[in-house]
């Protein structure tokens, strides 16, 4: 991947340098280990901060809304659709993107990294499949693909799926596996099973909102749980507000979410949040046969009417 | 001051007795991280721990805290009239806190306890605990309070240290508050490990390797450092969520709230963060500070500049470092701190 990283530092630099765009957004080494920071850059000189590696799991779609400056972005497969979805809701417009398209091999769960090692994690590197970390003074080695987030050991859009150029040839996409084991698991619970879950799910949600703000879907001037006339969500730590705010979150992205991870990755209460966006995915896939983002030719199900949609109430 | 050595084989069995005169807290794991929770009998602290994944700021300033209950229905005696909601104000002990976190105590009691104004929740409830610090002989690579003022043996805010020497605790009461808790646990045993003590200080200083610069901060003009150009770069990746003022010991905002479900309501006050548009929105629709720029700027601008001048007792930071490891973005207050330290715009050679 170290490869990638030469091409889209010499990528940005033609583009800043020929002025074809003003800004490039990307990542940047950040000071933790397995934590890349998104960052722009504007000078030409500046691109040598520009890395990429397995732990740049952050969606940078999220960095476009509403801007109006012609942006190259560094787009892996979920990115890039997250692109498609903000171009079809006209949150950002196609010419004024030039996409550097990076074919994904998944990025790490630094919290599956931390729970294989142990203790604070001074170091990783990575060659390969093989990550090495160094924790209390002695160095282990994992396999990356064992640490990758779950939703990237289930992702079947590897490969951005609108770009301008690439910086590799694109991989392999994985075929043969179930995304959505967890969700019927999940749906076979009893009632009283799946409340203990959810109850379970949620306890720990300080509502600071990481998960709603790490998502590109999220752009709402107001969000619902900020409405106050009229207030739809009380503001303290009821469980029922707590609740309400993650099953109508999860509700606005039916149809429109990649499962690029963002949300759970943002957590900072290690909240299996997409266990409710997967369920959506599912049902919009099994419901209308539809993956959110990848294509620029038709509407999220949700936000069209169709003759044919499946539900009687409806025709 | 009064130092004693507590075996460790005497050590749970003398918590217990602890237990009938105080409620005890303690740091337990859950799933993958520590939280302090209440312990009841026969449930001990987990003193092994490095530190909890929030700061313990909740035991005394809850996230959600009621003040007042209230009837909207006539036809009830007493209705539209506020109710306080009683507190429970029975001694506690807050066991194995570790000494950032309970420095942070005494600082954000400046914003509750002033000559002026004494928040009676907030006081009432910090008032009722006695804490017993755990020195922290492993920091972590994010720590770095020996450059906030404090250090992994400061005893700021402590009723009791306690530090670990292997197969024993020494522990060094530091007020009545902690005489009593320690006669409470029925320990006695005078000692003098300060060699000892002193030799594990010494090394977990040593382990800390983040050095903050804090030294000009107090004389940087604040107009210089308001329109520093290094705002929008640090600020770009912020996603404006409450991870890093939610899980901060020193971070006391909160917003009142008027719930009414039927007839009855209830008045509370929750956390609120500077991270949030809603925090400045005023009735009039205006917002102050309405871009995320503005907001980064903010909560950096309290805690490293208009705190360090008003008080003139260095920064709002106890440098637990909670901050950076929960940070969704790798927002890193260490790096920042050191921009406003060092920003001087004579020698500036930022882009305009």
């Amino acid at each position: 991947m170290s490869g990638y990283q030469d091409k889209i530092k010499e990528t940005a630099e033609r583009l800043l340098k020929e002025g074809s765009v003003e800004m490039v957004v990307g990542f940047r080494k950040g000071t933790l280990p397995m934590m890349n920071e998104p960052c722009f850059i504007r000078r030409p000189e500046d691109v040598r901060q520009l890395v990429w590696d397995s732990n740049c799991g952050i969606n940078l779609a999220n960095y476009l809304t509403d801007r109006k400056e012609k942006i190259a972005i560094v787009a892996k497969g979920c990115d890039s659709r997250n692109i498609v979805t903000h171009i079809v809701e006209n949150k950002i417009k196609r010419e004024k993107l030039h996409v550097i398209g990076v074919p994904c091999q998944g990025m790490v769960d630094k919290r599956k990294v931390a729970a294989a090692c142990g203790g604070d994690i001074e170091a990783v590197t990575e060659d390969g499949d093989v990550l090495s970390v160094t924790a209390g003074g002695a160095v282990q080695t994992l396999s990356r693909m064992e640490m990758l987030q779950e939703n990237c050991a289930l992702c079947a859009h590897r490969n951005p799926v609108i770009y301008d150029e690439l910086v590799g040839e694109l991989v392999a996409e994985q075929t043969g596996i179930d995304r959505f084991a967890e969700v019927r698991r999940v749906e076979a619970l009893s009632p009283q099973e799946k409340w203990r879950y959810f109850e379970d799910l949620l306890a720990p949600c300080v509502r600071c909102y990481a998960c709603r703000n790490a998502c590109p879907l999220c752009y709402c001037p107001t969000c619902f749980v900020e409405e106050s006339r009229p207030q739809w969500v009380g503001k303290g730590q009821n469980p029922i507000d707590i609740r309400t705010f993650h099953f109508l979150r999860a509700y606005h992205c039916a149809g429109r979410c990649t499962d690029c991870g963002a949300c759970e990755r943002a957590c900072p209460m290690g909240i299996k949040v997409r266990q409710l966006t997967s369920k959506l995915n599912k049902d919009v896939l099994d419901m209308f046969g539809w993956e959110a983002g990848l294509t620029l030719d038709q509407r999220p199900p949700l936000d069209t009417y169709k003759p044919n949609d499946p539900n009687d109430f409806i025709k | 001051m009064k130092v004693i050595t507590i075996d460790k084989k005497d050590w749970a069995s003398g918590l217990e007795k602890t237990k009938s005169a105080f409620q005890v807290f303690g740091p337990v794991k859950e799933k993958e991280w520590h939280s302090f929770k209440a312990l009841g009998p026969g449930e001990q602290p987990d003193m092994a721990y490095n530190n909890t994944r929030l700061s313990p700021k909740f035991l005394v300033e809850p996230q959600t805290d009621p003040m007042f209950t209230y009837s909207l229905d006539e036809a009830k005696e007493g209705h539209h009239i506020l109710k306080e909601v009683r507190k429970d104000i029975a001694p506690k002990a807050v066991v194995g806190i570790r000494p950032c976190d309970a420095a942070a105590f005494l600082l954000v009691k400046r914003n509750f306890d002033t000559p002026q104004y004494q928040d009676p929740y907030w006081l009432e409830a910090y008032n009722s605990m006695t804490f017993i610090g755990l020195a922290c002989n492993a920091p972590c690579s994010t720590c770095f309070c020996t450059s906030a003022g404090g250090g992994p043996f400061n005893e700021t805010g402590l009723d009791v240290l306690l530090v670990d020497v292997g197969d024993s605790f020494v522990a060094k009461s530091l007020t009545d508050k902690g005489d009593k808790w320690l006669s409470a646990g029925g320990w006695a045993s005078a000692t003098d490990a300060s060699g000892k003590v002193e030799a594990l200080k010494q090394a977990a200083e040593t382990k800390i390797t983040s050095n903050v610069r804090t030294d000009n901060l107090k004389t940087r003009p604040t107009t210089q450092l308001y329109d520093a150009p290094f705002w929008e770069d640090a600020a770009f990746s912020c996603i404006n969520c409450g991870t890093c003022t939610y899980s901060c010991p020193t971070c006391w905002c909160f917003d009142i709230q008027d719930e009414v479900r039927g007839t009855s309501g209830i008045r509370m006050r929750n956390w609120d963060s500077c991270m949030f548009p809603m925090f400045t929105l005023h009735g009039s629709g205006h917002n102050p500070r309405s871009v995320k720029v503005q907001r980064v700027r903010q909560r950096f601008m309290h805690k490293l500049k208009y705190y360090v001048e008003k008080y003139d007792d260095g920064i709002q930071c106890v440098g637990c470092g909670r901050c950076i490891r929960l940070c969704p973005v790798n927002i890193d207050i260490r790096k920042v701190c050191n921009q406003m330290n060092d920003y001087d715009p004579a020698a500036c050679v930022c882009p305009a």
